[in-house]
């Protein structure tokens, strides 16, 4: 097959745009799985759920999705706190977090689908805003403005989730949290608050996600189902709980992704992660980070 | 009470839903049944994995849809034997093909029970957590192979044109009835199996698993081959429950074969049934699947999802061994003065 | 050579941090070994390292006259190699009649070939929750059993197993004088039948009494091995249990 360089250059630099916001979509699963060893596979329901609240604001109000998402940042914390708590009393506490907290998740995922499913339909629905339809044009590259942002934006989110979890006092308990809970609780931190914060964190991340994802693509309630290979796929190829690492996972998952959807068709996207994960599974579990 | 004597009680229990059936006189009874049947097979066989041996397969689907897809593809090769053999294989094939249900079945059962044996050899070395997310990621490689295969009708779907009447022994049945007798004869092997696994010395070494991996190892419990025991048979039965599906739908998509709702009943009926023993699935799989098939017809389709998820989550925090759980509790606490 | 054990050179890293740094060890049949070690000096990892839990990355252990690498758990307590953990791990939704079950079942049984009927089994589990006196607990879930009783009972479950060499991992941590006591009775009845004994403990008093021959690892290292009365007063053990 002739590969024609503007395609190949054009299909590279989507991936990594889409590799960066895949960044900010799995950052949350790197704080809740990688650092706390919590399977939250709703992960993507509460995407799904910020794009939802993003796209109401913004058809009603005119709003820009993102800033609608930073608004509804401390609404989503309260809400992944929540769940953690419920999470901790119901599972952690009696040592059954396996089954059932596996159980628990995928039943949120679940009931998070369906109550939009009927609160809005199947329909796909998108948001209105100044970037989404003109590119910028750098030569051979196209850079459509609707990926361009959302890249930005996930990046500073994920800088600063990095500079948080690595310069702030909450920060580094939250990664200590996940070394070694004895020697947190024998320095007077509570480990089940530190946790319950460091959750609530990871839920906020999936407002801005959700307003990303919306801008980026029309969204319906099943399409958070893709995500949740993308997100353990990024997760456990970048190794657990570390930023970079993820990072870095995600723009290869990108790229690769945009490769094979524009030379072998989207049909084949899904099996790209899903397929990258069973890889990485079964042959290097650690990642390529990976402590 | 052996294993036979209690296939001989659940065939009696079965024959006196029938003789019900027959007396209602209503053809959706077998639809409705024949689901909530297939729906008792796929919730035991989820639970000789995930209850007994404590790892959550998400991946129910896949095993259900290969059965089924391989029935698709054994239809579809019957129509092209002409095409492809020449003519004095032909006829001996035409002698064997189309193949009956029940060597379907049969065929369905080995290629998901490889399937999980192949699975099992990729992810059972991995924690439980990992182990859960890899079934999730197979399921969908699997079906973007298929929706990909051209030949089983890839994302359009095959057809398969399921007869009015088939005769047996001399006697024309109608299909359908035809179709929930055998989902009936597989959910009492099912229910068998299960019953004698956890009785045996297996099932006791599934237990140990669940407990306490490492101290099963350290007992002397070779933990791998029972895991792989469990996904193999877990799957083969999957995958014998997806085979006639294709004749009961009439029309298979991969969509609707894959679907991710498989996954949510064939998890939350053993968990609200209670996933210890051989009863758990087969209480939540009537319970449930009755309750969906009301709730499909009364409201709609959506809507039983949501139930399901529901019930799930809220038997999970409040009730950890589901029904049966809570009825040996009650017991317990009747003998306790 | 006739050590019954054999560990050569063995290490161990996890990640950066190198918890097994080139380990020698030697046990003799018969013989009652104590291992002494500041905490994360590597004695749990070296168990761990022999049992088969962990896969050791260097080095070469050797069980009974053959090499043992690469073999899973599971294959080398039907070897002969038991261990009870630093931490009960009974299988809790199980009698404790029934936890010692399996390794009846999966060990002896896998071993000798079933010899015994169900009735011979019953009366085997009987008789060991008797040797550790908690027969009359035998129908009971280890949830209802106190620390001691939970010790105990991995005792029992790793001597159920009929091995030939038993590690116990700090079996005695916070137990009162006369638990310790009963504890290593149990361990020197065990051993006057055949059976070598590796104790792993903190509580100095237990090992001098019940060791023939003490090792000490810090940081990985084996620094010490010999007589105890001879490794007691080595200066580098002093300095690591006592001064830094």
């Amino acid at each position: 097959m002739v590969i024609s360089v503007d395609l190949l250059i054009n299909a590279i630099v989507a991936g990594l745009l889409l590799g960066g916001f895949y960044a900010a979509v799995t950052a949350g699963v790197s704080i809740s799985f990688g650092m706390l060893d919590i399977v939250n596979i709703a992960h993507p329901a509460f995407i799904i759920l910020g794009s939802y609240i993003a796209y109401i604001v913004n058809i009603s109000f005119g709003i820009d999705p993102i800033i609608v998402s930073v608004v509804a940042l401390p609404a989503f914390y309260a809400l992944g706190a929540l769940v953690y708590q419920v999470y901790y009393l119901s599972f952690e506490k009696r040592g059954q977090e396996s089954l059932r907290g596996l159980a628990f998740f995928f039943g949120l995922l679940f009931i998070t689908e369906v109550s939009l499913i009927l609160v809005f339909g199947v329909d796909y629905r998108y948001v209105e805003a100044a970037y989404i339809g003109p590119s910028i044009h750098l030569g051979l590259i196209d850079m459509p403005l609707r990926m361009l942002v959302p890249c930005l934006v996930a990046l500073a989110m994920f800088g600063l989730l990095e500079l948080f979890v690595t310069r702030t006092f909450l920060g580094r308990a939250i990664m200590a949290v996940s070394q070694d809970q004895l020697a947190l609780q024998l320095m007077a931190a509570d480990p089940i608050k530190i946790k319950r914060i460091a959750f609530g964190i990871s839920i906020a991340t999936a407002s801005i996600a959700g307003a990303l994802l919306i801008i980026i693509q029309p969204v319906e309630p099943s399409v958070g189902r893709e995500y949740i290979g993308r997100v353990f796929a990024i997760c456990v190829l970048g190794g657990l709980g570390s930023m970079p690492g993820t990072l870095i996972a995600a723009l290869i998952l990108g790229v690769v992704e945009s490769l094979t959807s524009t030379f072998y068709g989207p049909s084949w996207a899904p099996a790209v992660s899903f397929g990258f994960l069973l890889l990485t599974l079964a042959f290097r579990p650690a990642g390529l980070l990976g402590r | 009470m052996n294993g036979l004597k209690f296939s001989a009680i659940a065939i009696g229990v079965g024959l006196v839903v029938m003789a019900f059936a027959a007396w209602l006189g209503l053809d959706y009874f077998y639809f409705a049944g024949y689901t909530i049947l297939q729906y008792i097979v796929l919730a035991t066989a989820w639970n000789i994995l995930g209850g007994y041996c404590g790892y959550v397969n998400f991946g129910s689907a896949a095993f259900f849809a290969m059965g089924a897809y391989s029935s698709v593809a054994l239809h579809k090769f019957d129509g092209e034997i002409d095409t492809w053999f020449p003519d004095n294989i032909a006829p001996l094939l035409h002698a064997i093909f189309p193949l009956p249900i029940p060597i379907l079945i049969l065929f369905g059962g080995i290629v998901s029970g490889i399937a999980g044996l192949g699975m099992g050899y990729l992810t059972l070395r991995l924690r439980g957590s990992f182990f859960a997310i890899a079934t999730l990621a197979l399921a969908v490689v699997l079906q973007t192979l298929v929706v990909n295969w051209d030949f089983v009708g890839g994302s359009r779907g095959a057809y398969i044109i399921r007869p009015e009447t088939i005769v047996i022994a001399g006697f024309e049945i109608n299909y359908i009835i035809y179709l929930f007798v055998l989902m009936l004869i597989l959910a009492v092997i099912a229910l068998t199996t299960a019953r004698a696994i956890e009785r045996s010395q297996l099932g006791f070494g599934f237990a140990t698993i669940r407990d306490d991996e490492l101290a099963a190892e350290a007992s002397g419990v070779p933990t791998l081959r029972l895991k792989l025991i469990a996904t193999t048979l877990s799957g083969a039965f999957m995958g014998m429950a997806g085979a006639p599906f294709p004749y009961y739908i009439g029309y298979l998509q991969p969509a609707s074969a894959f679907s991710l709702d498989y996954a949510v009943n064939s998890i939350a009926m053993p968990m609200i049934g209670g996933t210890t023993s051989w009863i758990g699935p087969l209480v939540g799989s009537v319970l449930l699947g009755s309750l969906q098939q009301i709730a499909t017809v009364t409201i709609s389709s959506a809507v039983n999802l949501l139930i399901v998820g529901i019930l799930l989550v809220t038997f999970v925090i409040i009730a950890p061994n589901g029904l049966v759980g809570l009825t040996q509790e009650h017991w317990r606490k009747r003998r306790r003065p | 050579m006739s050590a019954l054990l054999h560990v050569d050179n063995i290490s161990k890293r996890f990640g950066g941090f190198v918890a097994l740094d080139g380990v020698d060890l030697e046990v003799q049949p018969g013989e009652r070994l104590g291992l002494i070690g500041p905490n994360g000096s590597g004695k749990s990892t070296l168990v761990n390292c022999i049992c088969g839990t962990l896969q050791n990355e260097s080095g070469s252990v050797s069980f009974d006259g053959r090499v043992i690498d690469g073999l899973a758990a599971h294959q080398r307590t039907h070897r002969g190699l038991a261990r009870s953990f630093q931490l009960p791990r009974p299988f809790h939704s199980m009698s404790l009649a029934d936890n010692l079950r399996i390794p009846l079942l999966y060990t002896v049984h896998a071993r000798k070939g079933p010899l015994r009927s169900a009735g011979d089994l019953d009366a085997r589990c009987h008789e060991l929750l008797d040797m550790v006196g908690l027969l009359k607990k035998a129908k009971q879930l280890p949830r209802d059993l106190t620390q001691v009783e939970m010790r105990k009972l991995e005792l029992a479950r790793a001597m159920a197993a009929e091995p030939k060499l038993l590690i116990a991992d700090e079996s005695m941590a916070g137990l009162s004088h006369s638990e310790i006591d009963d504890i290593l009775e149990l361990l020197v009845r065990m051993n006057e039948r055949g059976i070598t004994v590796i104790l792993i403990e903190h509580i100095m008093s237990a090992v001098m009494s019940f060791s023939q021959r003490l090792a000490v690892l810090v940081s990985g290292k084996k620094i010490a091995d010999g007589k105890p009365e001879d490794v007691v007063q080595n200066p580098e053990v002093v300095k690591a249990y006592i001064g830094q």
